[in-house]
């Protein structure tokens, strides 16, 4: 080397070290074998699962049923069977023994008889003939509910069960990276360099960003799916519910991340990764496990959709069930957003105190040090 | 010019390191030594910001060094580490990116140390794929890819076979020669001797001798003489102010207190007869170590 004179650099800013570490962080996402089969696998099963109930709902195939004489008239009234007509009563009872019709229905010449008609079944009372077939009383309706129970449940459990697999996958992935920066001592080089809250940051946003991606990837895939099969009336339903689960999730994320970050710092091996991060694993089953089992419990849902950890899934279904009030979501969005700063303060005190720390695992009152 | 002032550090109740001051001049290969966990990685973790002290400062050219003097820094830590996964280049990009270089210095650098370190044919292979001895001199790359002011490095030489000791060496000399503070610790003390300019001696977190090797020599260890003569040399034992450390019939090897007793010994020897050698020894590093540590 001869003496040339050394050109000055200046310092990166805070910023641009962050953009640095998450650039990194997103390049080597993409790179990664396992991620993008994980990603393709979880816009299959969204996609599939709006096919397959498209398909099912319009596939919806009338009950058959067998109909002798005087009673067919009374059968095409209800309007809601796929009529086969037989000679006599036995025919029709041969038809329901061997099973090519739910049941057979034929006059009753009795006096006591109201409707004038019995209904022949195999083994049981056909709840859905019956009920065609019967006389209801008129109904009013106080207070309708927007969206019928079943429909409400399995959006429920849908926004659950993304939210559970978004979080876990990345929240993983996070802690690998931490851990692996720590295992391969490249965090020294990175802590000479740039400042420990840059290194945090720019984890958590890159591996936000993607989380996000992935998440805006789906709810357009499921969008478009519930154009394309016709079931707009659906889309227009959901689509509020979507939007604002995408803008909790950003948020719902990062608070994620941040903890998945420092409770990997605290130990230096892969093996224990695990371990480490299991309380806030059990962050993340909660609100899942909470809607499948409280999907129609309005007080539950509610408290949940306070609540920072919960909310990402909570709000989005009780505005998805109109249970809530315009301001509801802002309130809940302003608390998850606070939390989650309070959560990347404490969060990057762990990560500092812990990160030059191999071997042993660091514990909490030593972690939280200053 | 890099001085650390009176740095105090303590891991709990353990005191590690105790009032350390010491200096590294430009220009100056400054080797540093110490018995495993006498402080030396503490010492240069708090000179690169990584630890902070619990007292006592770092000066650059007289003033605090801050956050943002660290990019200036060229640091080897001692446990190695880099992504396994990214390309070597690549990898070495985004470090000098992260130094605040430009794409373009950044690129340009790379290459320039690939080339340089004889790695130029591996630029684009994972840098868990190279050979143990490849992936040190890729660390090295690593600590000077952003045109780095100082270079502290911590065991730069282990692992390293022969052939890249050499090129290490010439690309360090390179960096003082050029006037950079060049710290470096290592077991390996005949490299430490054949490189440094002046020395820092440490154990248990205090700094026992500082200065350059040839100071130590003489305030840490005694005037030592051989001889060999026609004759036996038994009567040097009798010599005032002579102590005999190594004794076999006509061979001797002494220490004085004052030069005047070996000139007393050497015309004694010549009055008594033929002398075959008389020389004055120059201890090894590894004497004046033990005997500074000891």
């Amino acid at each position: 080397m001869s003496n040339t004179i050394r050109p000055v650099h200046t310092a990166p800013t805070f910023m641009q070290g962050v953009w640095l570490v998450s650039n990194r962080e997103i390049k080597a996402r993409v790179r990664s074998k396992s991620f993008l089969i994980a990603t393709g696998i979880l816009l299959l099963i969204s996609m599939a699962s709006v096919i397959v109930g498209g398909i099912l709902s319009q596939s919806t195939t009338l009950t058959k049923v067998a109909a002798v004489g005087t009673a067919i008239s009374a059968v095409e009234q209800a309007d809601a069977f796929d009529i086969v007509k037989a000679n006599t009563i036995a025919d029709a009872e041969a038809l329901v023994r061997d099973g090519s019709v739910e049941a057979a229905v034929v006059a009753d010449a009795r006096a006591d008889s109201v409707l004038g008609i019995t209904v022949i079944a195999k083994t049981s009372a056909p709840s859905e003939v019956l009920s065609a077939l019967s006389v209801s009383p008129n109904v009013k309706i106080l207070d309708p509910a927007e969206q019928d129970g079943f429909l409400a449940y399995l959006v429920a459990i849908g926004f659950g069960i993304i939210f559970l697999m978004s979080a876990t996958t990345f929240g993983a992935t996070i802690a690998q990276s931490v851990v692996e920066e720590k295992q391969t001592r490249i965090v020294e080089i990175l802590m000479s360099t740039i400042s420990v809250r840059a290194l945090l940051a720019g984890k958590v946003l890159g591996n936000s960003l993607m989380a996000f991606a992935q998440i805006v990837a789906i709810g357009l895939l499921v969008s478009i799916g519930l154009a394309v099969t016709g079931q707009r009336v659906l889309l227009a339903d959901v689509g509020p519910a979507i939007v604002w689960f995408a803008v909790f999730f950003a948020f719902g994320f990062v608070l994620l991340a941040s903890l998945y970050a420092a409770t990997a710092s605290m130990v230096s091996r892969q093996e224990d990764v695990g371990s480490a991060t299991s309380p806030v694993l059990f962050l993340v089953m909660v609100p899942y496990f909470l809607v499948i089992f409280f999907n129609d419990n309005p007080l539950v849902l509610a408290i949940m959709s306070y609540v920072p950890f919960s909310a990402p899934v909570g709000m989005p279904v009780r505005i998805f069930l109109g249970e809530a009030q315009w301001w509801e979501p802002v309130l809940s969005l302003v608390v998850l957003a606070l939390s989650t700063m309070v959560v990347i303060v404490i969060g990057s005190r762990i990560y500092s105190n812990a990160l030059l720390r191999m071997g042993a695992r660091v514990s909490f009152r030593d972690a939280l040090k200053r | 010019m890099l001085d650390i002032m009176s740095v105090n550090k303590r891991y709990g109740t353990r005191q590690v390191l105790t009032d350390v001051s010491f200096s590294v001049g430009d220009g100056r290969m400054t080797g540093f030594v110490g018995a495993n966990g006498a402080g030396k990685t503490t010492t240069m973790r708090i000179i690169l910001g990584v630890l902070s002290p619990d007292s006592g400062t770092v000066l650059i050219d007289g003033t605090p060094v801050t956050a943002n003097d660290r990019r200036r820094f060229g640091y080897m830590p001692e446990e190695r580490g880099l992504y396994p996964k990214m390309k070597v280049a690549e990898h070495l990009v985004y470090l000098a990116r992260l130094h605040g270089l430009d794409p373009a210095s950044a690129r340009r650098n790379t290459s320039d140390l690939l080339e340089r370190l004889g790695l130029d044919a591996r630029a684009n292979d994972t840098v868990e794929s190279l050979s143990l001895g490849n992936q040190q001199r890729a660390q090295i790359a690593a600590a000077l890819v952003h045109d780095p002011e100082f270079l502290v490095l911590d065991e730069p030489f282990s692992g390293l076979d022969p052939l890249a000791v050499d090129v290490v060496t010439s690309v360090l000399s390179g960096y003082a020669a050029q006037g950079a503070p060049v710290l470096f610790s290592s077991h390996q003390l005949d490299i430490v001797e054949r490189l440094c300019d002046d020395l820092v001696i440490i154990a248990d977190g205090v700094i026992r001798a500082n200065g350059s090797p040839e100071t130590l020599r003489t305030q840490h260890s005694r005037e030592r003489f051989e001889i060999r003569t026609a004759g036996d040399t038994g009567w040097i034992r009798e010599v005032p102010g002579v102590t005999v450390v190594d004794f076999d019939g006509d061979y001797a090897i002494f220490e004085c207190e004052t030069d005047a007793a070996s000139q007393a010994v050497l015309q004694r020897a010549i009055g008594l007869g033929a002398v075959h050698a008389f020389a004055q020894q120059r201890p090894s590093l590894a004497t004046i170590f033990k005997e500074v540590i000891s």
